[in-house]
């Protein structure tokens, strides 16, 4: 373990520090609140030559992705940063860059999205965004920001997949606390060059991303060539592989920096607990402090907080609930017309284990309503006593909601 | 065994062929009549309107003309653009 230096920075400054200490090489990005200070504090590192980069102007987030996928194929590593409109914006050129297998690394600032506007914090984006085949892991603190995009460069120069580090806005972005900041040399140690499975070169060129076709089909040298549904297959394999690409590199950080990535999940009081409460990001930290009140009440609840969502960390899960009576699911988001897409996600996982605790869905903090841990704590004691009294097996409450 | 292509996203190298065979998404096929193509009638290089409205660039500005069946899709563009009437579209059989 080397001597780390402590900072108070806001979310945003760790990310930012972090692409820096990573040494990106090509940055692209626009404007868009909450993510803008990491591309402003970016372009300032680059315009001093603190960070000797190309910082590339564009109109949109399109053009953005799209910067970042040519430099990533070519080469170069690749950093961008968005909320929100400007993720959607994206949406075309995410897929992109994950079935060209780029490892780009992109913070997603959680924002809410319109209609109607709201510029604050929900997970609505980046979980809309979830079928993209981008790996997407999720901090609950500004250490693990700076923490998080570090091993992502890592994971994703290993696997060849696109991480999104996704964050909540102003609850973290805009929020200042110590954050321990490796020592350079630390992160180059970690961190070896990237080394690309495209390149650019004039005396052997090649067609990147033609028109694939259904079949498979010999090229021109006589190679049996994948089809397109090879090529999807192939990267459904990497981002199931990636999970133990994603614990492998988490304990090499630990072991570097003293701090815990060895799991796909984070645990907060679970040892003896029989009533879970599960999130993402913020929400589940808030949730801690909502376990500590229900102690207070004789409830023996704990959080399990799901760092990585995608690639799903089933077998993890399937783990950290055996135990529990009731589980609890809180998420800033919802796929319209049915429940939380981690809900969905957590009982698909559970689906044939034996584990039937009931389950409550609690959306929360949609366009960045205060999430307050007593609100939470009073919903598991509603949601228990309807339980206990076999009301309800499996519920969706919207808290703190007119209704 | 048959060479696997170790390839994680799709690329290609620019060759001829590396796309397929496109002439078999011909459903009529050019017929050049010689005794009136224009190259050939003169015995000199001439005319060539075919070789420069193809848009697949199959035809070969040769006395006589020549067309890369492999390659051409029939679109008869040729054929319409001819001032002799040489190149007549035939139905593909089968």
């Amino acid at each position: 373990m080397t001597m780390a230096e402590v900072q108070i920075m806001t979310g945003n400054t760790a990310a930012a520090i972090a692409a820096k200490l990573c040494q990106v090489q090509v940055v692209a990005a626009y404007p868009i609140t909450p993510q803008t200070s990491i591309t402003e504090t970016l372009s300032q590192y680059i315009e001093s030559g603190a960070l000797k980069a190309e910082y590339v102007r564009v109109e949109g987030e399109h053009s953005a992705l799209t910067v970042c996928i040519s430099a990533s194929t070519v080469g170069a590593r690749a950093f961008t940063s968005t909320s929100s409109h400007g993720l959607l914006y994206m949406h075309e050129q995410l897929h992109w860059a994950a079935g060209s297998r780029l490892p780009i690394v992109m913070c997603c600032v959680n924002r809410g999205v319109g209609a109607p506007w709201s510029i604050f914090n929900d997970q609505q984006d980046s979980i809309a965004q979830r079928d993209t085949g981008w790996i997407q892991i999720y901090c609950r603190d500004n250490q693990e920001i700076i923490d998080t995009v570090i091993q992502s460069y890592r994971i994703a120069e290993e696997v060849y997949a696109p991480v999104m580090v996704c964050y909540d806005g102003f609850v973290l972005s805009h929020t200042m606390m110590p954050v321990s900041v490796p020592e350079a040399a630390l992160v180059n140690s970690f961190l070896p060059p990237y080394k690309p499975h495209t390149f650019l070169s004039a005396e052997n060129p090649r067609n990147i991303n033609p028109v694939i076709f259904p079949h498979m089909r010999k090229n021109s040298a006589g190679v049996l060539c994948d089809g397109y549904m090879e090529m999807r297959y192939k990267l459904q394999k990497s981002l199931e592989k990636a999970k133990d690409t994603i614990i492998a590199v988490g304990m090499q950080y630990t072991k570097l920096t003293g701090r815990d990535y060895s799991e796909l999940l984070w645990h907060y009081k679970t040892e003896d607990a029989d009533i879970v409460l599960t999130g993402m990001g913020s929400i589940a930290t808030e949730a801690t402090v909502a376990v500590d009140q229900l102690r207070l009440q004789g409830i023996k609840a704990g959080v399990v907080g799901v760092r990585v969502f995608r690639p799903f960390p089933r077998i993890a899960l399937q783990k950290a609930l055996q135990g529990a009576r009731a589980i609890f699911v809180l998420e800033k988001a919802i796929s319209y017309g049915y429940e939380g897409a981690l809900c969905s996600d957590i009982k698909a996982a559970l689906y044939g284990t034996g584990i039937s605790a009931p389950m409550h869905n609690y959306i929360a903090g949609l366009g960045g309503r205060d999430v307050k841990a007593r609100e939470i704590a009073a919903a598991v004691e509603t949601s228990l006593g309807e339980i206990n009294n076999k009301k309800t097996h499996n519920k969706t409450v919207w808290i703190n909601c007119r209704q | 065994m048959e060479k696997k292509d170790k390839n994680i996203s799709a690329m290609s190298t620019p060759a001829v062929g590396e796309a397929g065979l496109t002439g078999d998404w011909r459903d009529m096929k050019p017929v050049i009549d010689h005794s009136k193509c224009i190259p050939a009638v003169k015995k000199k290089a001439a005319c060539y309107l075919c070789w420069l409205y193809c848009p697949e660039g199959v035809i070969k500005a040769g006395i006589p003309v020549e067309i890369d069946m492999d390659y051409c899709k029939g679109c008869g563009i040729c054929a319409e653009e001819c001032p002799a009437k040489a190149i007549a579209m035939v139905t593909e059989e089968g």
